[in-house]
């Protein structure tokens, strides 16, 4: 790798063998390798998902016991959660594109980078391990004193989320370095594209909760281990303090997961409509604001459980205003449109597909944030449904645009675009098949994480659990036609969408050093106006 | 008295179960202005939206856009500052209806819930009575539960009143409602607890004023019927069900099925007969003799259920071979 001899060749060919990857200090590699673990988290936590639907299929026992079911729900959240929603966009898409579009040859701490993936790879493993040795049964929230009685596995998930967790903090350090260190000459605060500020104001988040997440962990597993009473009742502990702890880093978590995913909405909205971003200032303080406003809405999640009148209060009123910036930024992007010279394909449908399922997913937050509102449909399937149409809805959404959006700078193959304009349309359907219902239900009272239920309920769960066979046909889909664009792809060009951020101005795939020569930035980022297309 | 438990999904509309609660109609309200109101933005943006992807269509592949505006001060501050007043509207309606939900009124009549794994046990202060998995109110009169837990965190919910609280080991937390019409409802625990979350439901019976005085005067058992009957009125009703099965399948506990008079392995390791003396200790102190294979989850029913109950159970179990 020191060999820098021949510098047209791209980073796939500049060094191989198996170890030129384990060892690779090259962002694009370690990106690549995030890629592929994450898609497996997303694979093992989607395949759970299926399972868990087809349970709930009927109040009987179909394929799983109680306790088994309890596992499965506890093992797709915490898997989608910490190993795939987490990580997904910053690690894999922000480590191959952050320093491509500030016009950098790396991250600032290369090294720093690859232990990150390590320390995720470690941690994964942990969980896995955690699935032998008698699988976890607490739900992903671990709410004490349940989950310092249960004879699960704890401790080992626990220290895996644990561990997983530095693996966030580093990159979230890295990233803040190179945003501020390592930005092209001429490419000032404001003339960077709005990804990177997005994987800014997420990685402020990552650095600044994550530690007390860790903590919360910790003291749980010491809990576990030696009873050192500060959750358990039985010891005089606190069981709600343990709520308060888990949710000061899990709300700011949410914005993790969504900052990463609004910031490719606006790569998206740009490129296929070839005009500036509306509102470039608005959308980029927005970011930083709901970075900001993320850390005081935790409460939320507390309504019923016996905080204090006057905190429910507060936290009811922070949280209406963190839904502000977020709608600022749908108008951004829908005004964005306007006028502009709109070009549909895959990744534009999953931009749109964003822009439907996360207002759903923002309007019915605008919901449960009412405290009168939310007594009623805390903990049902109402909140479920909510959820999944912000994570799923949202970031999934927005992970797959980016994958399609991406793919030929990444592999250097086009895939077929027909087929997956098809395949988006399958998902749109088959996601709001499995969880439009789930308003629904969880309105009339169904309760969340029930194995079995009232038989009233099940006209419900089965539309939903057909919604879930059309959505997994869907995902198998895309999956088909990225591994034949591998394998059968015709090689793409250098810029397929007519893009103007940086990466688009290098070869597909990139080389090594990414730049030739480190650009100059006069232009604003999105500046069709008067930049050329490259 | 009508013994049918209110359908949540059959009565009231297609988005909530009947309001059956004094509070639940405010509740049904706000719902439906913020979902309305929600609803006319969503579509209006979505039309937008619709009307600019195929207005805005690039024709030929170099088609530039239209024009390049990109702020517009008035417009942006219009559409920060709208949704701001509308969700201040909606802050300030959900908390004044909050407040109602949840502060009983002073004059309300005191029932103490004891939540565990996976039952409801209801005492009447004022009655000197205890039940389990079903809380009996009169209608039109504000009730104010008393809850705890012994193990781990529960929430009890009760959909047609629209009232939901976490319930939380050493503490005592607090629900009101007052119910606006006889009839029997739903009652769910919401906190995940568990293998038997799901099943440690029960019922709210709202009697008139009439029928509640004969509830008062009859008490809670029946004399009359015969010992076996009673007992399997029992297993349903207090809570046996949700870990004993009747038909041979094994769940959190051993099935009833063939128990009577067969060999027990202990996990002492010692083997007992299961005879009536086993059997009433298994139901009053169950720890003191664990089977081997399950786990010390039962719990103890001392003081929960009287001499007759117990020789009901006693005699059910005897019928079932
Ligand atoms: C929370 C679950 C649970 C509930 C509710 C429960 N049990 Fe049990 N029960 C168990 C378990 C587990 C065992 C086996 C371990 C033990 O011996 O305690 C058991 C054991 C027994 C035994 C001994 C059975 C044998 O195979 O030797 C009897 C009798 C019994 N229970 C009666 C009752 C009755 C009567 C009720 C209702 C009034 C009841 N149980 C409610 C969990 C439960
Ligand atoms: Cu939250
Ligand atoms: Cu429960």
């Amino acid at each position: 790798m020191g060999d820098h001899s021949n510098s047209n060749v791209s980073f796939y060919k500049a060094s191989s063998g198996i170890k030129s990857w384990l060892y690779t200090l090259d962002h694009k590699r370690i990106g690549l390798m995030y890629l592929g673990l994450i898609l497996l988290g997303f694979l093992v936590g989607g395949l759970m998902a299926t399972l868990l639907r087809f349970e709930l299929l009927s109040p009987e026992k179909l394929l799983l016991t109680a306790k088994q079911y309890n596992q499965v729900f506890t093992l797709h959240g915490a898997v989608m959660v910490f190993l795939f929603v987490i990580p997904s966009i910053p690690a894999a898409f922000g480590n191959f594109l952050l320093p491509l579009q500030i016009g950098a040859k790396d991250v600032a701490f290369p090294r720093l980078n690859l232990l990150s993936l390590y320390i995720y790879f470690l941690g994964a493993l942990m969980m896995v391990a955690a699935i032998f040795m008698g699988s976890v049964d607490t739900g992903w929230t671990f709410y004490t004193p349940y989950s310092i009685s249960s004879d699960t596995s704890v401790v080992m998930t626990v220290l895996g989320a644990f561990v997983l967790g530095f693996s966030s903090i580093l990159t979230g350090v890295n990233f803040i370095a190179t945003i501020h260190k390592m930005r092209a000459p001429g490419m000032t605060w404001f003339k960077m594209p709005l990804f990177c500020w997005s994987l800014y104001a997420t990685a402020i988040i990552q650095v600044l909760a994550t530690p007390v997440l860790a903590i919360t962990l910790l003291l749980l597993a010491l809990e576990r281990l030696i009873g050192v009473g500060i959750f358990d009742p039985a010891l005089g502990g606190d069981p709600v303090l343990f709520e308060h702890f888990f949710w000061f880093y899990s709300h700011p978590a949410v914005y993790i997961m969504i900052l990463p995913a609004m910031g490719v909405m606006n790569e998206l909205v740009t490129t296929f409509c070839k005009k500036n971003i509306f509102g470039y200032r608005l959308i980029a303080y927005s970011s930083i604001a709901i970075a900001a406003i993320s850390f005081v809405v935790w409460g939320h999640h507390l309504f019923v459980s016996g905080q204090s009148y006057f905190a429910n209060m507060l936290f009811s009123l922070i949280t209406f205003l963190v839904a502000i910036p977020s709608a600022i930024k749908v108008f951004n992007w829908l005004a964005t449109m306007y006028k502009g010279s709109i070009s549909i394909t895959a990744p534009f449908l999953y931009f749109l597909w964003f822009l439907f399922m996360f207002s759903v997913g923002g309007f019915t937050g605008v919901v449960l944030g009412s405290l009168s509102l939310d007594v009623h449909l805390h903990d049902t399937y109402y909140v479920v449904a909510h959820f999944h149409y912000v994570m799923m809805g949202g970031v999934v959404m927005a992970f797959l645009g980016a994958l399609h959006y991406w793919w030929p700078k990444m592999t250097g193959k086009l895939y077929n675009e027909p087929m997956a304009k098809f395949a988006a349309v399958l998902i749109f359907i088959g996601f709001n098949w499995v969880f439009f219902v789930q308003f629904l239900m969880g309105s009339k009272g169904m309760p969340r994480r029930y194995y079995t239920y009232l038989d009233q309920f099940q006209p419900y769960h089965i539309i939903s659990t057909i919604g879930s066979w059309v959505l997994l046909a869907a995902f198998l889909l895309v999956a088909y036609i990225f591994i034949r664009s591998l394998r059968k792809g015709e090689p793409a060009p250098n810029n397929p969408w007519g893009g103007l951020t940086l990466e688009w101005h290098i070869s597909s795939p990139p080389t090594l050093e990414n730049f030739e020569k480190i650009p100059v930035i006069k232009h604003d980022p999105y500046d069709y106006e008067r930049m050329p297309i490259p | 008295m009508a013994d049918q438990v209110e359908s949540l999904v059959e009565h009231g509309n297609i988005w909530f179960p009947d309001a059956a609660g004094s509070m639940a109609t405010k509740v049904d309200f706000l719902y439906s202005v913020t979902m309305w109101v929600s609803v006319v933005i969503f579509v209006a943006m979505f039309l937008v939206g619709l009307y600019f992807v195929i207005k805005y269509k690039r024709s030929a592949i170099n088609q530039k856009a239209e024009s390049h505006v990109t702020d517009n001060v008035r417009l942006e501050l219009a559409w920060s500052f709208i949704p701001f007043v509308l969700l201040m509207i909606l802050f300030a309606w959900s908390f004044r209806d909050y407040l109602d939900l949840v502060i009983a009124p002073p004059d309300a009549q005191e029932i103490k819930v004891v939540a565990k794994k996976w039952l409801w046990e209801v005492e009447y202060p004022e009655l000197n009575m205890k039940a389990l998995n079903e809380i009996v109110v009169p209608v039109s009169t504000p009730i104010k539960l008393t809850m705890t837990a012994t193990d781990v965190l529960h929430s009890l919910f009760i959909p047609n009143f629209r009232v939901k609280r976490d319930i939380i080991p050493n503490r005592y937390s607090t629900l009101w409602f007052e119910a606006i019409k006889p009839g029997v409802f739903q009652l769910f625990c919401t906190e995940f607890c568990g293998d038997g979350h799901s099943e440690m439901i029960g019922i709210v019976r709202v009697l008139s004023e009439p029928d509640y005085q004969e509830w008062l005067l009859a008490g809670s058992e029946d004399e009359s019927i015969p010992l076996d009957e009673l007992g399997k009125k029992l297993y349903v009703s207090k809570a046996c069900n949700t870990c004993h099965s009747i038909d041979g399948t094994d769940m959190v506990g051993p099935t009833w099925k063939g128990l009577f008079n067969s060999d027990r392995n202990l996990q002492s390791g010692e083997v007992v007969t299961a005879d009536d003396n086993y059997i009433r200790e298994s139901i009053v102190y169950p720890q003191v003799k664990l089977v081997s294979g399950y786990q010390p989850v039962m719990p103890a029913y001392a003081g929960l259920l009287s001499d007759r109950d117990i020789d009901g159970i006693i005699a059910y179990i005897k019928t079932l071979k």
